[in-house]
């Protein structure tokens, strides 16, 4: 699960002594995963996304109307370009999503999957916030 | 390989070509078209639409590529003069002799002049071909615009009322004279006849009825006809439309029988007394009669087409039902309309003060539906047609009362008359194909895309065949763009979780979320880019720039009217050069400067908006350009001062948001230079004023703007234009264009320019004052996107490439040089 809801209190925030969690993403060059400050939450307006580097990586994060937030790989599959972070986001059925602003596929923002195309997904990452700074791990 | 050669290339021939080419699909037949006229085959029914901005070329008829096939040969300007019937050959005036196994005559017919003494004048012309048009044209544009100008048609039959209807385009008030007792006495009885007659004299046209001309005399520089009832006319000129005679010489010189009242004599499979020769169309007399309208010649095509390819079709009786907007009245006329059926009995609804005029013929049983007439409101005509010959499913009078329900059609009834096509077929294709909705329906099975007539009945099918025809926004909003913007409007509703909250569910998407920034933008509530709105904004709006496939954005700063000072070409020069973008010129006369990254775009524009520029709202779904050519100033030819106006149309509307991008043009005379007929306001200066087009785009589907005022005044103009835009604005569907809007407005494919000018210009609803007002709100709560956000440290807060990282470009934007200029290294994408 990649949404922390900022309303359930505040996590433990433990710098760099994070251990490697049970998800896709491997480390990269030996790098452990850490939680990577993003930005102030007040920076992220509800129903839109900002693009963040997290060790390299290009990030878009979301912030829903209800409060929670996501995080995916900031690249759209479909065109190659860094755009993600610029989609609208809304929801389909029950599901908060985001659409690529350059040909209009939408994205669970909780899996990353592709609503309109079963076989294509986008990595996810782990969010949360603390101290009021949304954090994000590869 | 067999040799086919057709003799003519006018409506029904093209047809023939086409559903032979369609069919032969082995190849069996080589074919020669040989034609007279010098243009391929083109639309003759609706020729008076040259003179409403259509041109020539709009009325081609002829399938893309149907002559690029090396089995199908055109020869324009080269009419047949002989055939050699042992020989099997045709000869033609310029000398070029073809064989043929197979000969199809497709000559049409030509104009009827009745022997009146003066017919040949200079003044007098007949009405059939572009270039009889052309002519008349020429002579109407000679006519010195003073006092009243007139014209007379010979002929109140449907030709002659098309004839009016082109008089009336250029200006000329019509006379029509006929001969019988009503006018379209061939279509419509005497009480549909009185009606029409009273509709049509509304409309500025003079009909004398049981007359004929008996002189047309030169009068100084007009003429001066006489009619049997001792009437005396003054006219400028004198249109024949008074019928036509099938062109049967080619027959009547080289052996072939003819009928007792002209044509060539065919039989039910459309062949001659000669085995090897075929006449389709007018020109042909099938059981002796020879018929004028374009369907039954479309079958005679269809069943030559298929006997040629081993088929067993004939002849079946000729429909020659037809529905038409004569101007601007509703007319359809079908079956046995006249009631000449023995027995027959006629049903009659006849309501003055509604205008509208129904009969229907039914047997002496008053069981069987023989045939109708309608006048006035002509919308039952689509679901009665296909009823002829069928026993009535209802009562009589309920099948023509304006309450009636709609009617339900046997399966095998015929909905499509152009292309043939039962009520069967089409809801098998519906089902088949999975088909939603009518374009579909039209490109699958090409029903609808004759007449137009059927196309209400196709949104039946539809329906009929389990397919909702939603208006829905989409998944959040049940209901269209329009209705909602309504409740927004009534409602006073400014935000976007309190419009969704009362009108829809869920949290929105990239489909409703822009729409309503939309609405919300044209209401002046602010900034785009604060408070909720921010989020509603498509990423080109979200950052007042255009979104490029590699993730970079472009920047186009408005040129009002494409007229830019050499300071201002020198400013956007050195921010290119000093920002490295690629620069090039658009379509809408101004420069486009691409390769720009979001967090270049504040800097970008401070050197812009320092230099005197304002956003061109590219990005937007809103007023792009106002293009002009050069006008008077400078031109020698113009006759108005086209750049000005562009500039104050730009300047007016600029920054005015609306269902989908809105593309204008001045042109400072008829030559055209702005293109504005491809424009969905276009602006043509006359030596009188301006005349005032809509409904043009380029685009996917290119389509020139019809012709709403002519010759009005500079403050009218714009007065038009302000309510044609709010209304465009508060009522058209996302993404609609004014042109698509135009015709969804329509009842039966004809009639939605009509609606917008009796909103726009006669003010039919009544909501005139408050269009004009919401222009006005436009207009004076106009400013600058770019410098409003210049000024704003939160609205500059999004330009960042990356929240933490505000002033790393994206790596991922890279450029190699071509032609001096940077171009995108091209990302790779995973998906296909």
């Amino acid at each position: 699960m990649s949404a922390a809801n900022p309303l359930s209190g505040a996590l433990d925030v433990e710098w760099c002594v994070v251990p490697h969690h049970s998800r896709d993403n491997a480390p990269l060059n030996g790098i452990q995963p850490r939680w990577v400050v993003v930005c102030p939450l007040g920076r992220l307006q509800p129903e839109r996304g900002v693009a963040a580097l997290v060790d390299g990586v290009q990030v878009a994060v979301f912030r829903t109307h209800d409060g929670a937030v996501y995080a995916l790989d900031n690249r759209d599959p479909y065109s190659g370009a860094y755009v993600l972070s610029r989609g609208i986001v809304g929801s389909r059925g029950d599901v908060p999503t985001v659409a690529s602003p350059m040909y209009k596929q939408v994205f669970d923002l909780r899996t990353g999957a592709c609503l309109d195309d079963d076989a294509v997904r986008v990595a996810t990452y782990e969010v949360r916030i603390a101290d009021d700074q949304v954090e994000v791990r590869r | 390989m067999q040799e086919l050669v057709i003799v003519g290339n006018g409506m029904v021939g093209q047809r023939f070509v086409e559903a032979l080419r369609e069919r032969d699909t082995d190849r069996r037949w080589r074919v020669t078209v040989l034609a007279e006229e010098g243009r391929p085959a083109y639309d003759r029914v609706n020729l008076s639409s040259l003179f409403d901005g259509r041109s020539a070329e709009d009325l081609n008829v002829v399938a893309d590529g149907c002559y690029d096939d090396r089995h199908y040969s055109l020869h324009l300007d080269d009419a047949v003069a002989a055939i050699d019937r042992t020989a099997r050959t045709v000869t033609t005036v310029r000398g070029r002799t073809v064989s043929y196994d197979a000969l199809v005559l497709a000559t049409g017919s030509a104009p009827f002049v009745p022997p009146v003494p003066g017919k040949d004048r200079p003044g007098c012309f007949v009405y059939r071909t572009i270039d009889d048009l052309d002519a008349i044209r020429a002579a109407a544009g000679r006519v010195p615009r003073r006092g009243r100008r007139a014209g007379l048609v010979v002929g109140g039959g449907l030709l002659g009322l098309e004839a009016a209807r082109a008089l009336r385009l250029l200006g000329l008030s019509p006379h029509v004279v006929e001969l019988a007792p009503r006018l379209m006495p061939l279509q419509v009885d005497e009480g549909g006849g009185q009606l029409l007659r009273r509709q049509i004299e509304d409309l500025d046209v003079t009909v004398h009825c049981g007359t004929s001309v008996t002189g047309i005399d030169e009068d100084g520089d007009r003429l001066l006809a006489t009619l049997a009832n001792g009437t005396e006319l003054d006219v400028d000129l004198v249109v024949f439309s008074a019928g036509v005679r099938p062109r049967d010489q080619l027959a009547r010189e080289f052996g072939l029988d003819v009928g007792e009242r002209g044509g060539v004599l065919v039989d039910d499979t459309c062949q001659t007394s000669d085995e090897h020769i075929y006449a389709i169309g007018e020109c042909a007399a099938m059981g002796g009669r020879a018929y004028g309208l374009v369907a039954p010649g479309y079958d005679m095509a269809e069943v030559v087409a298929d006997r040629l390819l081993g088929g067993a079709a004939t002849f079946e009786a000729a429909d020659t039902s037809t529905k038409l907007k004569l101007l601007g009245v509703d007319v359809a006329s079908f079956g046995d309309a006249l009631a000449t059926t023995e027995g027959a009995l006629e049903i009659t609804l006849n309501d003055p003060v509604a205008g509208s005029y129904a009969k229907l013929v039914v047997d002496d049983a008053a069981t069987t539906l023989l045939g109708g007439v309608l006048v006035g409101d002509a919308s039952r005509y689509p679901a009665l047609r296909p009823l002829v010959g069928r026993p009535l499913p209802a009562d009589p009078v309920a099948l023509i009362a304006p309450s009636g329900e709609p009617l339900a059609l046997p399966d095998d009834a015929q909905v499509c008359s152009c292309h043939n096509l039962s009520k069967a077929s089409i809801c098998a294709a519906i089902g088949e194909q999975s088909l939603t909705d009518v374009a579909a329906v039209k490109a699958c099975t090409k029903a609808g895309t004759g007449c137009g007539s059927c196309v209400p009945l196709l949104k039946t099918l539809l329906a009929e065949s389990g397919v909702e025809t939603s208006n829905a926004l989409c998944e959040h909003f049940a209901m269209s763009r329009a209705q909602l913007f309504d409740a927004v409007r009534a409602g006073g509703l400014t935000g976007f979780t309190a419009i969704i909250e009362t009108h829809g569910s869920g949290r929105g998407c990239d489909i409703c979320k822009p729409a309503i920034a939309s609405m919300l933008a044209s209401m002046e509530l602010g900034h785009i880019l604060d408070g909720e709105q921010a989020a509603l904004q498509d990423t080109n709006d979200h950052f007042l720039a255009n979104l490029q496939r590699n993730g970079s954005y472009s920047v186009v700063p408005r040129v009002p009217g494409g007229e830019i000072t050499p300071e201002g070409l020198i400013v956007i020069g050195e921010v290119a050069r000093d920002f490295n973008l690629y620069t090039k010129i658009t379509g809408g006369q101004r420069i486009d400067l691409f390769g720009a990254r979001v967090e270049q775009l504040p800097a970008i524009w401070r050197r812009l908006v320092d230099a005197g520029f304002e956003s061109g709202h590219a990005y937007g779904k809103a007023l792009r350009t106002v293009k002009s050519c050069v006008g008077s100033t400078w031109c020698r030819y113009g006759v108005q001062d086209s750049v000005t106006l562009a500039i104050d149309l730009e300047l007016r509307y600029r920054g005015l948001r609306s269902p989908h991008k809105i593309k204008a043009g001045v042109s400072g005379c008829a030559r055209e230079c702005a293109e504005a007929q491809a424009k969905d306001v276009g602006v043509i200066a006359t030596e009188n004023g301006w005349n005032l087009y809509v409904g043009g785009n380029g685009g996917f589907r290119p389509r020139h703007a019809d012709l709403l005022l002519r010759d009005v005044d500079t403050d009218t103009l714009i007065r038009t234009i302000d309510r044609f835009l709010m209304f465009y604005i508060r009522t058209a569907d996302r993404l609609q264009r004014t042109a698509s809007w135009i015709e969804s407005l329509s009842e039966g494919g004809a009639g939605g320019l009509d609606y917008v000018r009796s909103v726009i210009v006669d003010d039919a609803l009544g909501i005139g004052a408050e269009l004009d007002a919401a222009m006005t709100r436009h207009v004076a709560s106009y400013r600058d996107e770019w410098a409003d956000v210049l000024e704003d440290s939160e609205r500059l807060q999004r330009f960042e490439s990356f929240v933490n990282a505000p002033d790393t470009p994206d790596p991922s934007i890279t450029f190699v040089t071509e032609r001096g200029q940077p171009r995108p290294t091209l990302p790779l994408a995973v998906v296909q």
